[in-house]
């Protein structure tokens, strides 16, 4: 069995997001990158069906090379090999792209992603790909068994969840709570140091969207503080002033 | 160019948020002098309730109604819309982000060979390059984004655009189409949803609790407000991981993201990874007993107290506003 997960390349949920050159470049300055969360947790439950089904267990990020620490980390985490599609990730046509190129190549039977990355907030490079490889695609996955050739999946609706199975090979986006975030021991990053990273050119260059330029939000105003004893306050400024009561 | 509609349903009605997506496709349609907005809805519905799709800008409702569609079977939805788009002729695909629809658009995108863009805030600048505007960066920033594909699809962050419901019934009618058996290759087997709640994604106003509600026993003051103000149930990452609430209503950065005209947080502390779930709200109140919370800082409105005091008062005060 050959599962791959695919990651992102991502700035930490606590950073500030700001941008320069006039508003066309993200401002990497002072922002620490990690796994996609939710990437986090596609990457947990294939190591778990590794150890469980004795898998190999491939991880791909399409990006430049600064993105090498965070496939680094995939590895101490515990993937057994790594690849790198050299190229900027455009959009996610493009990524969508390569990583059916090199699906095609090596025909993994499962292959994991996130429900969305935390950066462009899409939520449709699995459903791109599945739809290149003929696959089915399944996302937001919040658990995921195999037997035999059969996934056995819940995934998230609108309040509430629905049970799937769907035979191998399949796609799916992952979110918690699938499988624990798992933090790299010291083992692991010893012998990440040693575990093949292959970088590899792109295939297709065939994108839908670009970006021109970007914008924040609006500041928020100050906070109305009403005291705790006059409630009646707040209920009437929710009706009067807000209008939304 | 027409313009197509991908409508989902639940419990019989027309979702909320597909028909802001109409008002957006009618509001674009407008603007482009694209004609007439036909909708496609799958699965079982009654056409009174599809001929509502009219009030909010459609002129004509396709329906596949087709039982194996009710379930949201994703290879099989995106295939019978792709047929319907192909159909009518239609030149941009409009849908309402939603687990379902961000799924299905996905495929579509590359079975169509249309340009995707999603969480999309505002109409096209079509003046020049086809440029769409998207909330990115989880609600952090924006992205001007220019679409160079010839067919389009736009997927709506919720209330975004204006849900305008003046326009008259829309005229229902049944769609031809042959769905292959190889689209239903995961199968649906079961579904585990609580009936007749408001639904979250989907709620005018959130009431959400955090671990300073100290245990689920405790959420009967949560439900009470809610139930009072006609609004969905929320909670922090904490209490869904702790399994005090259903990991449903986790709202966040790695859970729901909410766009409320209201949202009320108590006892939470307003985490940078929770406001990422909340920042498109219209109004925010917290209810938090340390006026140091940093979810004071993100909110319109604030009660520096102890919820247990403050939410039975709260739901009296506005008991008796009704
Ligand atoms: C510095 C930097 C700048 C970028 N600028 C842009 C930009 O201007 N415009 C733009 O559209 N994108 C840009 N990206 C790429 C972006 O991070 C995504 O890779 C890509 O846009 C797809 O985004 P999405 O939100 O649609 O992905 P989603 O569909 O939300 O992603 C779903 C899942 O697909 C997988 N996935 C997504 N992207 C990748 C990837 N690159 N490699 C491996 N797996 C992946 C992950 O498992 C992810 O959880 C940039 C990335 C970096 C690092
Ligand atoms: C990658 C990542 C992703 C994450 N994603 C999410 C996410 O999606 N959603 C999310 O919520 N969190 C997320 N988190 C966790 C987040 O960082 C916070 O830990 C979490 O939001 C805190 O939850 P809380 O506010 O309920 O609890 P706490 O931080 O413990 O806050 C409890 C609050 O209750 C107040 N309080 C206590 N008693 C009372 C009382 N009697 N009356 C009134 N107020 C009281 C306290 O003053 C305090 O402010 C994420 C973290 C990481 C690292």
């Amino acid at each position: 069995m050959k599962i791959l997960v695919c990651i992102t390349h991502v700035p930490d949920t606590t950073s500030k997001i700001q941008f320069t050159d006039n508003n066309t470049k993200f401002d990497k300055s002072g922002v620490q990158f990690i796994i996609g969360p939710y990437d986090d947790y596609a990457l947990a439950r294939a190591v778990e069906l590794k150890d469980a089904l004795g898998a190999s267990l491939t991880v791909l990020n399409v990006g430049e090379a600064e993105t090498e620490p965070t496939l680094r980390k995939a590895l101490a985490i515990g993937a057994d090999d790594a690849i790198r599609v050299n190229a900027f990730p455009t959009d996610a046509l493009f990524v969508a792209k390569q990583i059916a190129a090199i699906a095609k190549e090596n025909n993994y039977d499962l292959i994991l992603m996130g429900r969305e990355s935390i950066d462009f907030n899409g939520g449709m490079v699995h459903g791109m790909v599945g739809e290149l490889l003929g696959m089915p695609s399944i996302s937001p996955v919040m658990k995921l068994d195999i037997d035999g050739d059969t996934v056995k999946m819940a995934r998230e609706i609108e309040g509430g969840k629905e049970y799937l199975e769907a035979k191998l090979p399949l796609i799916a986006g992952c979110q918690e709570p699938i499988a624990e975030w798992k933090i790299p021991n010291m083992r692991g990053i010893m012998s990440a140091r040693t575990k093949p990273l292959n970088v590899v050119d792109p295939k297709d260059g065939e994108v839908a969207t670009d970006v021109t330029s970007f914008q924040l939000p609006p500041a928020k105003g100050s906070v109305k503080l009403v005291d705790k004893d006059n409630v009646e306050e707040l209920v009437k400024l929710l009706k009067n002033e807000a209008k939304v009561l | 160019m027409s313009i197509l509609v991908y409508i989902e349903h639940a419990e019989g009605s027309i979702k909320k948020t597909s028909l802001e997506a109409i008002s957006y496709g009618k509001a674009l349609a407008d603007k482009t002098a694209a004609g007439d907005v036909v909708a496609v809805a799958l699965g079982g519905i009654s056409d009174e309730e599809l001929a509502k799709a009219g009030t909010a800008g459609a002129a004509k409702v396709l329906h596949v109604a087709d039982g194996k569609l009710d379930a949201g079977v994703i290879q099989a939805h995106a295939e019978a819309v792709a047929q319907v788009f192909k159909q009518v002729g239609a030149n941009t695909l409009v849908l309402a982000k939603s687990s379902l629809g961000d799924a299905v658009a996905a495929r579509l995108a590359v079975k169509l060979d249309a340009g995707l863009v999603s969480n999309v805030v505002d109409l096209p600048d079509t003046s020049g390059e086809y440029k769409v505007k998207r909330s990115i960066y989880t609600g952090k920033a924006f992205a001007e984004t220019i679409v160079s594909k010839d067919k389009k699809i736009l997927a709506i962050k919720k209330n975004a655009v204006d849900l305008i419901t003046d326009g008259s019934p829309a005229a229902v009618e049944k769609a031809d189409i042959t769905i292959g058996e190889e689209n239903f290759a995961a199968k649906i087997t079961s579904t585990d949803k609580a009936e007749g709640e408001i639904l979250l994604p989907e709620a005018d106003i959130v009431v959400s609790g955090g671990r300073g509600m100290k245990g689920p026993e405790n959420w009967g003051m949560i439900e009470g407000l809610a139930k009072e103000l006609g609004a969905a149930t929320g909670c922090s990452k904490p209490v869904s991981d702790i399994g005090w609430r259903p990991h449903h209503e986790h709202v966040g950065q790695t859970g729901v993201k909410v766009a409320p005209t209201l949202y009320v947080a108590v006892g939470i502390s307003g985490a940078i990874q929770h406001l990422a779930g909340v920042n498109s709200s219209k109004y925010i109140v917290v209810i938090n007993k340390d006026p140091e919370a940093p979810f004071f800082k993100a909110a319109d409105y604030g009660i520096v107290g102890d919820a247990f005091e403050v939410l039975p008062k709260l739901t009296e005060a506005i008991k008796a506003i009704k």
